[in-house]
């Protein structure tokens, strides 16, 4: 047997005899994707609403019935003007809508319960849209596109890839090496004719194959479970992951060869990668709200190109010559971390 | 003929830490060589760049006529390295671990299992069982197994029996003096004296600086002929009383007993008369044999005085 081979079947031995971490990482990018893709959602559902109603016309009658029938609102009846403000408190509604007749016109206000500005803001959003929806005259038509539905599932599903895959690449692929380092075995490796760059791709292949089949994994839920459109673009969801991935294998070695203990390792691995991977990556804030500063410092973050890639990718489903800056900065990101870590290994082998 | 191993002028600093000081030794083909020092000596060090690991600030180290730098590559076929811990996959079982370890030499394990059979006997009952489950004697076994599975010529072994009870410590050095025979070169540190015996020659070494090299035997003989025991029901005043007196050199508690290192003109008669005036109660004194281990005490503490 090959000595690459040998090295490959020790490591993948020791992934598969590790079964609690086996276990996390096959289980927890499924359960982060139906979590995120099921139950944590910016979506706003059963909004409650009392009316406040001065008199009752044609025009009011037909605005409180749209109320009622639409979905999104569960229309919990009229009130009177001097107990809004206390069910608003008590939080037995989410909005209030005042009508007022003037004539021929309706007036109406909004008083919604903002104190989270995320549901405030879809509220106000939808009762804005019921109401003006009986304004045939100024017609405003919203579309929108690539996510018609607005299903927040969509969104998570290129920020879960990022994190997972440095997850898997980056933290585990360091702490294993640096395991080695602790128990004293890399010291054998090392005095073995084994040539240092045979012993990192012997460490890192096994990992490879992990995260593609992860990747599988993800993609193929994505498109069953989560519903994502299917397009021919998945080539290139394939493509720029896989490139991601060997980018994460880079940090996973660099962080390596830099600390000495295991924890260490898990901690700048976690700490300088998982973070702001999370944070800045526009995972879940949008980097265009971020402070300047902020949005400087995303720019170094590989996962925040990956992010706008598979985006663009899975939901746009654009074709791959749209994403030429994502793909140039993660590959240049590759290299330069390839060799740093590679220079940085071979001279602590020497 | 070049012997086995030749170190001239090592010296090895870790920023102001001086952890090998202008080491120079010998170690003849077939010999069994001994380092003894205490912990943070310098020995790891040593082992490190013989081991090819490790590149020397000044000086050289040659290993069969191979420099362990320049020549590094060559040299880790020829070399088998023992860790200070048994560096072991605990994941993977016994026979993994060995046909792991052959296969970064190229070997097989049939190729060099002769060499291994005495070593690998008892371990070949339990081919399945983990590494990380075996005793510390069973694990120090396959790590030697590990190590000489690729037949090498020289044979670089770190503290091998720390952490290993006694009647395995033993078996070990059994081992080791086969391999003698079998004319492999080995160069084994220890804190315990009584294998330090067992070596044909031994290096004292301190502080990174090689105290003094010889056999057991002529450096034991070359200890002061004015040792003694000394025994008394109240061991501490007899320890502050002795260092006291101006004939005495020296005084350390050893086992049991005081040793006492004595000039020309110490007499244990009239110290014991001495000492009982003083009140002390049963005193006693009489010659000792000297061991390594005082000659250790003695060495170091000539090492402060200069």
């Amino acid at each position: 047997m090959s000595v690459f081979k040998s090295l490959v079947k020790k490591e993948t031995i020791h992934i598969l005899r590790d079964r609690r971490t086996m276990l996390i990482t096959i289980l927890m990018p499924v359960v982060l994707l139906l979590l995120f893709g099921f139950a944590i959602s910016t979506e706003v559902n059963d909004v409650r609403v009392v009316a406040v109603v001065d008199r009752h016309t044609d025009m009011s009658r037909d605005l409180l019935q749209r109320f009622e029938v639409n979905d999104y609102f569960t229309f919990l009846g009229l009130a009177d003007p001097a107990d809004v403000d206390r069910i608003l408190r008590s939080g037995m509604t989410d909005a209030a809508v005042f009508i007022r007749t003037h004539g021929e016109r309706l007036v109406t206000q909004i008083v919604v319960d903002a104190s989270n500005t995320t549901t405030a803001r879809a509220m106000t959003g939808y009762i804005d849209g019921v109401i003006n929806h009986s304004k045939p005259d100024d017609l405003v038509l919203t579309q929108t596109l690539y996510n018609p539905r607005m299903k927040s599932a969509y969104n998570f599903v290129p920020g879960i890839l990022g994190m997972i895959f440095i997850l898997i690449c980056a933290i585990m692929t360091s702490v294993s090496i640096v395991r080695e380092k602790e128990s004293g075995t890399m010291n054998l490796l090392l005095v073995s004719p084994v040539r240092p760059h045979t012993i990192i791709l012997g460490k890192l292949v096994p990992y490879f194959i992990l995260s593609c089949v992860i990747l599988a994994i993800m993609l193929i839920m994505s498109y069953t479970v989560l519903d994502l459109p299917s397009s021919p673009s998945v080539i290139s969801v394939v493509l720029v992951s896989l490139i991601y991935i060997i980018l994460a294998l880079s940090i996973g070695l660099l962080v390596s060869t830099i600390v000495s203990t295991q924890i260490t390792a898990l901690i700048v691995s976690a700490v300088m990668f998982m973070l702001p991977v999370i944070m800045l990556s526009g995972m879940i804030f949008p980097v265009g709200n971020m402070p300047l500063l902020l949005q400087g410092v995303s720019c170094i973050i590989p996962a925040r190109w990956y992010v706008e890639a598979m985006r663009k990718l899975m939901i746009q489903q654009l074709d791959i010559s749209y994403i030429s800056t994502e793909i140039t900065i993660l590959l240049s990101m590759t290299v330069i971390l390839l060799a740093l870590a590679v220079a940085k290994f071979k001279s602590s082998t020497r | 003929m070049t012997p086995a191993i030749e170190i001239s002028g090592v010296t090895k600093r870790y920023g102001s830490l001086t952890a090998l000081d202008n080491v120079s030794l010998s170690v003849s083909r077939g010999e069994m060589f001994g380092l003894i020092g205490p912990d943070g000596a310098g020995k790891s060090s040593l082992y490190r760049i013989l081991a090819t690991l490790l590149s020397p600030d000044s000086g050289y180290a040659r290993i069969d006529g191979l420099d362990s730098v320049a020549d590094y590559r060559r040299l880790r076929s020829i070399i088998g390295y023992m860790p200070e811990k048994f560096s072991l996959y605990p994941d993977l079982t016994v026979s993994e671990n060995l046909e792991f370890f052959a296969s970064l030499f190229g070997v097989s394990v049939d190729d060099n299992f002769d060499l291994i059979e005495s070593v690998f006997s008892q371990l070949r009952q339990f081919p399945d069982r983990k590494a990380g489950a075996l005793s510390g004697g069973m694990k120090q076994k396959l790590a030697l197994s590990c190590a000489l599975i690729h037949r090498p010529r020289i044979l670089l072994l770190d503290e091998p029996t720390t952490g290993v009870d006694a009647v395995s410590r033993s078996e070990f050095w059994d081992i080791l003096s086969t391999l003698r025979d079998k004319g492999i070169t080995i160069v084994v540190s220890t804190s315990y004296m009584d294998e330090a015996t067992r070596c044909q020659r031994i290096a004292m070494i301190d502080n990174g600086r090689i105290l003094d090299v010889d056999t057991p035997r002529r450096l034991i003989s070359r200890l002061d002929e004015n040792l003694f025991n000394a025994s008394s029901s109240d061991m501490f005043s007899l320890l502050n009383h002795l260092r006291s007196m101006p004939e005495v050199i020296d005084c350390y508690t050893f086992g049991a007993t005081l040793h006492v290192v004595g000039r020309e003109d110490f007499n244990p008669d009239k110290a014991m008369d001495f000492l009982s005036h003083s009140g002390l109660p049963d005193v006693r004194i009489y010659p000792a044999k000297g061991d390594i281990e005082d000659l250790f005490i003695k060495l170091t503490r000539y090492e402060e005085q200069c």
